[in-house]
């Protein structure tokens, strides 16, 4: 999938003379325009190379999981939202979804559609910004970001007209939606899915053979699929690496069975993947919402044997999770009957894909680190929860 | 893929004198879980992971959970002598089942898309029992997690390559996620003096021996 220029000549070292052996302790963050959040990386630098890289988080941390378990059920939706903030309608699927498998919950028919239709938009507006964020940060300072912010904008229109929030949807309940789509939802709707590869198609210009780009991101932070699938990498991260492991298709959860899509896959896992991976999925994700969107049955929009106020599942526990734009996105719970969940666990995709980010950025320069880093697609809200 | 039973026998067979006790998990969930020695917990995890026919290569979860002393009353027949004459009587009698710590690991197969095989490990108590085998030497993915555990739940893992904090600050003292955990009014420096904030802050800040320090843990008073 790459587009050649594998072999840019390698430029002769600017400078002759440098502190051999002696390594530089510099602390990156954790205020740093492209550290995605408050982040901080304790680098050790050899010249400009990096030797060695601790990431240090929990700036954000406010024990979501501690509020969760004294919270009831119902309470902890709207607070999903915040764990990764872009993503608001994944995180209320994936807690939605366990809790209904915590409780035997049947949801309908119209109400799953919607789901796999907000899910999608969601996907297509995270890797949109994603991509424009990641260009900012090599240096593509302001206009490609504005191009994907101008598209992400219109999907956040169309969340606020439903749940009445552009990025706090909290839109999902136990065993459906909140609420029905409003007049003429579905017509902005289908005419921002049949403008969005056009979008595609512009951005793709821009980006697929850039030389400078390509410079940046071919063979850098390279990622064996071996050792992606012992990390525990999951999403468009672990696809890159050639590993074909894709929640909806594996677990088809949702109804992600009756869609026809194919799931990118990548072949050398460095950051020219990543970031080739997002653009793939995006229009897989098109193929989809058209699908979800001609299929889309009438009937109720929530399952009405269900009772969320005073919402007490039945002893038990269990672990559902569903594919994120970001990766596995999971839910743990533990039930002991009462109307608040005994243990309350998410399973947040962006902080255990940064387990590697040690063995990526070793060997290359500060600046790589910046690109790797963008490229494992992190959200601080939810990697320190 | 085989069921949990299978995969019982077939682990206990490979690792000799592994105890293996399936947990079962009531509700519709049905998702039961294999409790393992600690010990042999780390044999069987990665028995788990090379077995050609289960090859569970993707830990996806790692978790801890906190089970605090447990009182059961339950109603027993006691034959007595009353007043010369010997009768069934019903007396109440109170099992008190001592706390631990819980690891609860999620494993699903990347090779044949499987899964999930739940496994649990315990630690022998809440205080300087608190010991798990960490299973990052075997799956990359906990070492973070297992961090966070230690963090949140105070459970040291032998074998940790790097065992810190790492979502609360390095000198923090407590295990936030405890469920007998004391919330001080004032995380960032010494108390306000105000009656009712000054008592909460002075009941956080007294000693917890068997909380000061990895190493020098005391049982609890």
């Amino acid at each position: 999938m790459s587009a050649g220029f594998h072999e840019l000549e390698e430029a002769p070292p600017l400078m002759t003379s440098r502190l051999e052996g002696d390594l530089l302790e510099v602390s990156m963050g954790p205020q740093h325009p492209s550290t995605h959040g408050v982040f901080r990386m304790n680098v050790a630098l050899e010249g400009e190379i990096v030797r060695k890289l601790k990431p240090v988080f929990g700036y954000l941390h406010r024990n979501h999981e501690k509020i969760g378990e004294n919270t009831s059920y119902l309470g902890s939706m709207p607070y999903t939202d915040r764990l990764d903030y872009f993503c608001s309608m994944t995180n209320n699927w994936a807690y939605a979804l366990s809790v209904e498998k915590l409780a035997g919950i049947e949801v309908p028919e119209r109400a799953e559609y919607l789901r796999v239709i907000l899910a999608e938009l969601t996907r297509l507006q995270n890797h949109a910004s994603l991509l424009g964020f990641l260009l900012s940060d090599m240096g593509a300072w302001g206009t490609p970001l504005m191009y994907a912010f101008r598209e992400r904008e219109k999907i956040l229109d169309l969340f606020e007209s439903l749940s009445g929030s552009r990025m706090m949807c909290d839109y999902m309940r136990f065993g459906g939606c909140r609420c029905d789509l409003p007049p003429g939802w579905m017509e902005r709707a289908r005419k921002l899915v049949d403008g969005f590869p056009r979008f595609l198609d512009e951005f793709e210009k821009l980006i697929v053979s850039n030389e400078i780009l390509i410079a940046r991101t071919q063979n850098v932070g390279s990622l064996s699929s071996e050792l992606a699938i012992n990390a525990g990498i999951t999403g468009p991260m672990l696809r890159a690496c050639g590993v074909n492991y894709d929640l909806r298709k594996v677990d088809g959860y949702g109804f992600y069975p009756r869609f026809k899509f194919r799931v990118p896959l990548g072949d050398h896992g460095d950051c020219y993947d990543r970031l080739m991976m997002r653009a793939l999925e995006m229009r897989e994700s098109i193929g989809i919402l058209k699908q979800a969107m001609e299929q889309l049955p009438a009937g109720p929009i929530i399952n009405p044997k269900v009772k969320l106020r005073a919402f007490k599942p039945p002893v038990g526990e269990v672990y559902g999770r569903i594919e994120g734009p970001k990766g596995e996105l999971g839910f743990y719970l533990i039930s002991d009957g009462s109307a608040n969940p005994y243990r309350y666990r998410v399973r947040p995709p962006s902080f255990v894909n940064l387990t590697i980010l040690e063995d990526l950025c070793l060997g290359h320069t500060v600046a790589d680190v910046m690109v790797i880093l963008g490229s494992i697609d992190i959200v601080m809200g939810e990697v320190d929860r | 893929m085989e069921s949990l039973e299978e995969i019982k026998a077939r682990a206990e067979r490979a690792v000799p004198g592994a105890k293996i006790t399936i947990v079962p998990n009531p509700g519709p969930a049905n998702q039961p879980s294999l409790l393992l020695d600690n010990e042999h917990a780390t044999a069987v995890v990665q028995f788990l992971r090379d077995d050609s026919e289960l090859r569970l290569d993707h830990c996806s979860n790692a978790t801890g959970v906190d089970w605090l002393d447990r009182k059961v009353s339950k109603k027993v027949k006691v034959k007595k002598v009353v007043e010369g004459e010997e009768k069934e009587v019903e007396e109440t009698q109170e099992d008190l089942f001592p706390g631990y710590l819980e690891a609860v690991y999620h494993l699903y197969s990347m090779t044949h898309k499987h899964g999930p095989v739940v496994i649990r490990t315990r630690t022998k108590d809440r205080a300087e029992g608190a010991r798990l085998p960490s299973l990052t030497p075997i799956y990359r993915s906990a070492e973070f997690q297992e961090r966070e555990i230690f963090d949140l739940y105070g459970v040291r893992f032998d074998g940790h390559p790097d065992l810190r904090r790492i979502l609360m600050w390095d000198e923090f003292v407590d295990y936030p996620m405890r469920k007998d955990y004391r919330e001080p009014d004032d995380y960032e420096y010494e108390p306000t003096p105000h009656d009712e904030v000054l008592e909460k802050a002075k009941q956080h800040q007294s000693t917890r021996p068997e909380l000061d320090g990895a190493e020098k843990l005391t049982a609890r008073s």
